[in-house]
């Protein structure tokens, strides 16, 4: 049993339900054993880092520093709070005589994508496959965060990454090639500029289904609820329907072994992702 | 201070400010507009982010902290990876928006500050964010009830909005950290 410290965040007790069960689904599958953390609070997010700096590093920092009364690993499945808590680690770092937070940088904190990205998972997921997700076409969706800044994620080919086109060719699809894998959703600018998330969700969706996708994945839990609840608004300008299901690519994992209660979080999208498996066979 | 650093001109007291809050050098931008090329929202803004620097350079306070750019740049970080320069140009957009709320100069924005404070009220309160009573009270403030209703009613149907807050019990040392942030602004 691996055991490791699990942050879920505010999302995925609530839009991203599907991303928290299916994570948690696939874990107890892989063998990990998920601690949440004990009274952890929102890490900010935007709007902190928007409004003041220390306030933003505070917030953050409050949740590393009680990961860090145990020596886990972290898992982060939201890539906008494992944005925050890797700009609080390298301050941490960078200034340990800042006093604004009570984080001394101990924790490695792992987001969920590379997490389950690694090398030995993915050799365990090989043994582990009940229903090989032939003759699915994905494209991968990474977005900014899980790839940018490199300085603070690590990943060195940040504008063609590769690790889940790996994981989903692992999982048995077929992986289509296009350039939107790292563009930007908008965000959290869907609340207060909707016009604008519609234009890029638009210009995503189209490029998605120009590359003939059945499916978009992701691991953003932004860029998966702006993608997946606007399709319908945006059928006439688009010129026709997209009808194209935006998955957790823990989701997937679950689908390729087989887990019994991949319905359930199937069942939550807004664009309907049954129709399009089931015509693979897959459900 | 080295030969070849940069040097900031004495008069330009806005210029000094972002290098020492941001700590990125950005009198060393020569325009190349790579930034701004790759920026997805640049579209919508009324400068462009190689503009910003620009007026920076100028010593144009006002129009800088009164844009939209500031508002509307979506901190993705394209900009910053592409600069040959190697200005975090992301960051420096984070720095522009703490001054500008300090500032008291009207926002380019009008709605996005105020879904960033109502934000951070629902923080302050419950310590975690519940989506469905940020959007209420969002909503509330600006006053456009209409907007995503439908979309808020599905969501609702599967699942995906909650109608109760989840608990925690970490309300003091939340306070505390507000309590000083508010001290500071006053400062
Ligand atoms: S990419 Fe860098 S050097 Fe070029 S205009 Fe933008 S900030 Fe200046
Ligand atoms: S970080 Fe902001 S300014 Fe830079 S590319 Fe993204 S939206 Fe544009």
């Amino acid at each position: 049993m691996r055991e490791v410290s699990y942050y879920p965040g505010c999302s995925l007790h609530g839009t991203a339900r599907e991303y928290d069960e299916s994570i948690q689904a696939v874990a107890s599958l892989l063998h990990i054993r998920l601690h949440e953390l004990e009274n952890w609070t929102c890490c900010g997010a935007s709007s902190a880092h928007c409004t003041d700096e220390a306030l933003a590093l505070a917030l953050a920092a409050r949740n590393l520093a009680i990961a860090e009364r145990s020596d886990r690993e972290l898992l982060v499945p939201c890539v906008a709070c494992y944005h925050r808590f890797k700009v609080v680690e390298r301050e941490a770092k960078e200034h340990p005589q800042n006093r604004t937070i009570l984080y001394r940088g101990n924790v490695s904190i792992r987001y969920a994508l590379d997490f389950f990205c690694e090398g030995s998972t993915l050799e365990e997921l090989k043994t582990k496959l009940v229903k090989p997700l032939t003759g699915l076409k994905a494209v991968c969706y990474y977005g900014c965060l899980t790839v940018r800044p490199p300085k603070l994620t690590s990943i060195e080919d940040y504008e063609n990454p590769q690790h889940m086109d790996r994981l989903l060719e692992v999982l048995g699809a077929e992986v289509l090639p296009w350039s939107y894998k790292t563009d930007c959703c908008g965000a959290s600018l869907v609340v207060t500029r909707t016009d604008l998330v519609r234009k890029l969700s638009q210009r995503l969706l189209s490029m998605a289904r120009e590359a003939e996708a059945d499916c978009i994945v992701t691991g953003c839990t932004m860029c998966q609820a702006n993608l997946d609840t606007r399709q319908e608004g945006l059928k006439r300008d688009a010129g026709g329907k997209f009808n194209l299901p935006v998955l957790y690519f823990t989701e997937l994992i679950g689908l390729a072994l087989g887990h019994k209660d991949v319905k359930k979080w199937l069942s939550r999208h807004i664009t309907d992702p049954v129709r399009v498996l089931r015509a693979k066979g897959l459900v | 201070m080295s030969q070849n650093e940069p040097v900031i001109p004495k008069e330009n007291s806005f210029l000094a400010e972002i290098v020492q809050a941001s700590g990125e050098t950005l009198q060393v931008c020569y325009q190349c507009q790579k930034c701004s090329a790759g920026c997805p929202l640049g579209d919508a803004m009324d400068l462009l982010p190689n503009q910003v620097l620009r007026h920076i350079q100028y010593d144009h306070r006002e129009k800088v902290l009164g844009s939209k750019t500031i508002w509307i740049c979506a901190s993705c970080y394209t900009c910053s990876v592409r600069c040959p320069n190697d200005i975090d140009i992301a960051r420096i957009m984070d720095t522009l928006r703490h001054m500008a709320i300090r500032s008291g100069i009207t926002p380019g924005e009008k709605d996005i500050p105020v879904f960033h404070s109502v934000f951070l009220d629902e923080i302050k309160s419950r310590g975690r964010i519940h989506e469905l009573s940020l959007i209420l009270k969002f909503k509330s403030k600006t006053r456009d009830f209409l907007k995503d209703t439908g979309i808020g009613w599905k969501m609702f149907r599967l699942g995906k909005i909650r109608l109760l807050p989840s608990t925690f019990s970490g309300g003091k040392e939340i306070k505390e950290i507000f309590n000083s942030f508010e001290k500071g602004k006053n400062r």
